[in-house]
C-alpha cells in the first residue's frame, strides 16, 4: 500500500499545476451572451489542444497524450482545482472519442477524432427518449435502411449540447423483431439538416444546459454506423462506461471545492460552535473524503484486474448524496436568505437535484450494484 | 499510487481468514459467549502467529510490522467476532509505545507481545471509566481523557467493577485508579487503537451484509427469492457502500499511521466516526433483511450486531470523532466530550 505519487506522477502533476497556471483562462466573464459564453469554451479547449492537453487518456497515435490512468486522474483533479472551465466538447472527450477508439473503423477515427480535439465539430449525446429512460434498451427512434443511407425518425431528450452540435452519438432501432437490447444501432447522425430540430429544455433551474431533439427522416450514411448493425446496445455500455469511472476525480474536487465554501458559509454565520452544523460538517467532510480515496481505490482495482472493483459502481451514486447533501446544508445555513437567487448557492442547490438522476439514476446504480456486484437475483 | 496491499499483506490476511474460518466458527463465539469466557486455545495460537505483537518493535519482543498489518488482522477478527483480548492488548500497546517513556516500554511491551500480561485501555470520563474491555485479566490499563493525565494503573491498584454488556463475546468493566504518568504523545497511541477499531467495524459490516445476500439469494417468499425485490436489493447495496466506505476510511487511517502521521488525527477520527455509524447501520440492515429469524438469539447475527454497536461506544463515539472532523476541518476547538 503506497498513497504517494511515485516522481514520474510528481512532475507530471507539477508539469500540469505549471501549465495550467501559465494559461488559465480566468473566471468565465459575467454578463456574456450565450454565444459568447460558449465562444469562451471552445477557445479554452483550443487553448487546451495546443498545449497537448485535449485527449490527455486517449493514445498517441490518435492525436492524444496517451497518459495513464494515474496522470489522467491526476490532469482531471488538477483542472478541477484550478476552477478553470470545462472544454466546450466534454461529452466527445470524455465518451464519444474513446467509444470510437473502441469500436470504430480506421477510417472513422481518421475523419472523427481530429476536429474533436481541436472542438471545430462539437458532439451530444441522442440516448434517452420521453418514453425510454432507465430503461434505455426500449427506446423507440427507428432507423430503416435506404440505398446507402439510414433514415431515422423518433424524439431524444436531455441531449446536452444539441444546439452548438455538429454529430450526435445516436443509438437507434434498426430490427424490431429481435429482442429489445440486440435490435440497435450506433450511429453518428449529422446535427446540420433540416430534418433535425432542436428545441431547449428549460430546466427546474431556469437554465436550457439540455435539449430536445426531433427527427423526422433525416439521414445517416451507412459510414457512419460505429461497432456493426445491430451491437448499439453494446458500444453504447462503452459510452456510459467512460461517462462513469472518467468523471470521479473531477467530481470529488468539485465536492472539496464547494465544501471549502460550506466551511467558509459557516464562520460567516456565525455557527463555528453549533454542534449541529459541526456534526453535518464532519459527516460530509468524512463522506467526500472517503469518494476520493474510493475514486483511488478503484483506480487501483483498474490496473491490476482491468476492472473496477465493487467501489467503482458506487463513486456516481455516493458522489450524487453528498453534493445533494451540502448544497441543501448550503440553504439551511442561509436561512431566510436562502429561496433568494442573487446567490450561486441557490442556484446550485436546484441543479444538484439531477444529479441522482443524470447519467444513470440511483435506483439503476443500486440494481447494478445489486445484480453484478453481490450477485443478487434479477427482478425482471 | 498504489490502494491495495501487498503480496506480505495478503499473505497475512488469508492466513487471518483461514486460521479464524477454522478455529472462530459462530459455535465457538457462541460457547464463548454463553460461557463468559474466552477460549485459551484461540489466544494461544494467535500469539504463536505473532499477532499480538505484530506492530510492536522487535526490541521488545514484536515483529516490527505496522499498524496496517494490525488493521488488516482487526478487520479479520471483526469478520470473525473472535472473542478475544486481541484488541484491548493491541489498544495498550499502541498507548505504551507512543505515550510511554522507554523505561514503560521495556517493562511493559514485552508482555504485551508475548501476551503474558495483558494490558488494556479506556477513556475517562468524570473520574472514571466507564466502558474497559477485559480489565478484569489485564497486568495493567491505561487510562486516558480530554483534561486528564494519561496515566498506567497497575492491575492491583486499580477499582475495577465488572458490567454486563450487550457483547457476551468480550468482558467489559468500569476501571478507576491512579497510576504514573506517560510522558508522550497519547493522540498517537489513541489514533491508531481507533483504526484498529474501525478495522474491526468493517469486518463485522462484511460479515453481516454477506449474510444478508446470501440469506436474501435463498429465502423465498411470494414465489421468488427476497434479493429480487428493490426493498431488499437496494438495502444490500446500501450496506456495500457503507462498508467500503468504512473500509476506505480505515485503510487510509493505516496508512497514514505509517507513512504520513501528520493525516493520521483527521484519519482516525474520520474511519473511527464513518466506521461506528456503518457497523451499527450495516448490521442492523442486515437483520431486517433476516426478518424474524435474524432476531431470534439462535441465529448467529445477533453477535456481529452487538460487537459493531459496542465497538462504537469505545474511544470516543461517533459523535464526538466527527466534532473532531469540524475541528480538524477548521470550525475551532470541540464542542462535546469525549464519550
Amino acid at each position: 500500500m503506497d498513497l504517494t505519487l511515485s516522481p514520474d506522477e510528481q512532475a507530471f502533476r507539477d508539469e500540469v499545476r505549471a501549465w495550467i497556471s501559465d494559461n488559465h483562462p480566468g473566471k468565465e466573464p459575467e454578463g456574456l451572451s450565450e454565444d459568447d459564453q460558449w465562444k469562451f469554451r471552445v477557445d479554452w479547449q483550443r487553448q487546451l489542444h495546443e498545449g497537448g492537453w485535449a485527449g490527455v487518456s486517449w493514445p498517441k497515435e490518435y492525436g492524444g497524450r496517451g497518459a495513464t490512468l494515474i496522470e489522467s486522474a491526476l490532469f482531471n483533479e488538477e483542472l478541477a482545482a484550478s476552477r478553470a472551465p470545462g472544454p466546450a466538447n466534454v461529452l466527445a472527450l470524455a465518451m464519444g472519442g474513446p467509444t470510437l477508439i473502441g469500436h470504430g473503423s480506421e477510417e472513422q477515427k481518421e475523419r472523427f477524432l481530429p476536429p474533436i480535439l481541436t472542438a471545430e465539430e462539437i458532439w451530444c449525446q441522442g440516448f434517452s427518449e420521453p418514453e425510454s429512460g432507465s430503461d434505455l434498451a426500449s427506446l423507440k427512434t427507428k432507423a430503416v435502411k435506404d440505398g446507402d443511407d439510414w433514415v431515422v425518425t423518433g424524439q431524444k431528450v436531455w441531449t446536452t449540447y444539441a444546439h452548438h452540435a455538429k454529430w450526435c452519438m445516436l443509438v437507434a432501432r434498426t430490427d424490431s423483431e429481435v429482442a429489445k437490447h440486440r435490435g440497435l444501432t450506433y450511429f453518428l447522425m449529422d446535427m446540420e439538416q433540416e430534418e433535425v430540430q432542436v428545441r431547449p429544455l428549460r430546466q427546474i433551474t431556469g437554465e436550457a444546459e439540455f435539449n430536445e431533439l426531433f427527427i423526422e427522416e433525416a439521414r445517416i450514411p451507412d459510414e457512419n454506423v460505429i461497432g456493426g448493425v445491430g451491437n448499439g446496445w453494446m458500444v453504447a455500455i462503452t459510452t456510459l462506461m467512460n461517462e462513469r469511472s472518467g468523471l470521479a476525480f473531477g467530481l470529488q474536487v468539485r465536492l472539496k471545492i464547494l465544501l471549502g465554501q460550506v466551511i467558509d458559509l459557516v464562520k460567516e454565520q456565525g455557527l463555528e460552535k453549533d454542534p449541529l452544523v459541526r456534526q453535518r460538517i464532519g459527516q460530509l467532510y468524512t463522506e467526500s473524503e472517503i469518494m476520493r480515496l474510493n475514486a483511488w481505490r478503484g483506480l487501483t482495482g483498474i490496473m491490476k484486474t482491468g476492472q473496477p472493483g465493487p467501489e467503482g459502481s458506487l463513486g456516481k451514486w455516493h458522489w450524487s448524496d453528498i453534493n445533494q447533501a451540502l448544497t441543501e446544508f448550503t440553504m439551511d445555513l442561509r436561512g431566510p436568505d436562502a429561496p433568494a437567487t442573487d446567490s450561486e448557492f441557490t442556484f446550485e442547490f436546484l441543479r444538484a437535484r439531477a444529479n441522482s438522476i443524470e447519467g444513470g439514476t440511483t435506483e439503476i446504480l443500486k440494481n447494478i450494484v445489486a445484480e453484478r456486484v453481490l450477485g443478487l437475483p434479477k427482478l425482471r | 499510487m498504489n490502494f491495495d496491499f501487498d503480496d506480505d499483506q495478503r499473505s497475512i490476511k488469508s492466513t487471518a481468514r483461514e486460521f479464524l474460518a477454522s478455529r472462530s466458527k459462530f459455535e465457538k463465539v457462541r460457547e464463548c459467549s454463553e460461557g463468559g469466557h474466552y477460549d485459551e486455545a484461540i489466544w494461544k495460537e494467535m500469539i504463536d502467529l505473532g499477532w499480538a505483537g505484530i506492530f510492536i518493535p522487535e526490541q521488545y519482543g514484536g515483529q516490527e510490522l505496522g499498524v496496517v498489518e494490525l488493521v488488516i488482522l482487526q478487520e479479520e477478527l471483526g469478520y470473525a467476532v473472535t472473542p478475544s483480548p486481541f484488541f484491548s492488548n493491541a489498544a495498550a500497546g499502541l498507548m505504551v509505545l507512543h505515550a510511554g517513556s522507554d523505561e514503560q516500554k521495556e517493562r511493559l511491551l514485552p508482555g504485551v507481545a508475548s501476551g503474558e500480561a495483558t494490558g488494556t485501555v479506556g477513556i475517562l470520563h468524570d473520574g472514571s471509566a466507564p466502558l474497559v474491555p477485559d480489565a478484569e485479566a489485564a497486568s495493567f490499563i491505561v487510562l486516558a481523557g480530554e483534561g486528564d493525565t494519561t496515566r498506567i494503573v497497575e492491575a492491583g491498584d486499580a477499582k475495577i467493577e465488572h458490567r454486563d454488556t450487550i457483547d457476551g463475546t468480550r468482558s467489559f468493566a468500569r476501571v478507576s485508579g491512579e497510576g504514573e504518568e506517560m510522558p508522550g504523545d497519547a493522540g498517537a497511541g489513541l489514533d491508531r487503537a481507533c483504526a484498529a477499531l474501525a478495522a474491526e467495524l468493517t469486518g463485522c459490516s462484511q460479515r453481516a451484509m454477506e449474510m444478508a445476500v446470501e440469506y436474501a439469494k435463498d429465502r423465498k417468499q411470494f414465489e421468488r427469492p427476497i434479493g429480487a425485490y428493490q426493498g431488499v436489493s437496494h438495502r444490500c447495496a446500501e450496506m456495500l457502500l457503507e462498508t467500503e466506505g468504512a473500509r476506505a476510511a480505515t485503510y487510509y487511517a493505516g496508512w497514514a499511521a505509517d507513512h504520513e502521521p501528520e493525516s493520521l488525527p483527521a484519519a482516525a477520527s474520520m474511519a473511527k466516526a464513518y466506521a461506528s455509524d456503518a457497523g451499527w447501520r450495516v448490521t442492523a440492515s442486515s437483520l431486517q433483511v433476516h426478518g424474524g429469524i435474524g432476531f431470534t438469539w439462535e441465529h448467529d447475527l445477533h453477535f456481529l450486531l452487538k460487537r459493531a454497536k459496542t465497538d462504537g461506544h469505545l474511544l470516543g463515539g461517533a459523535s464526538w470523532h466527527r466534532d473532531r472532523v469540524a475541528k480538524i476541518a477548521g470550525l475551532g476547538d470541540a464542542v462535546i466530550a469525549q464519550v
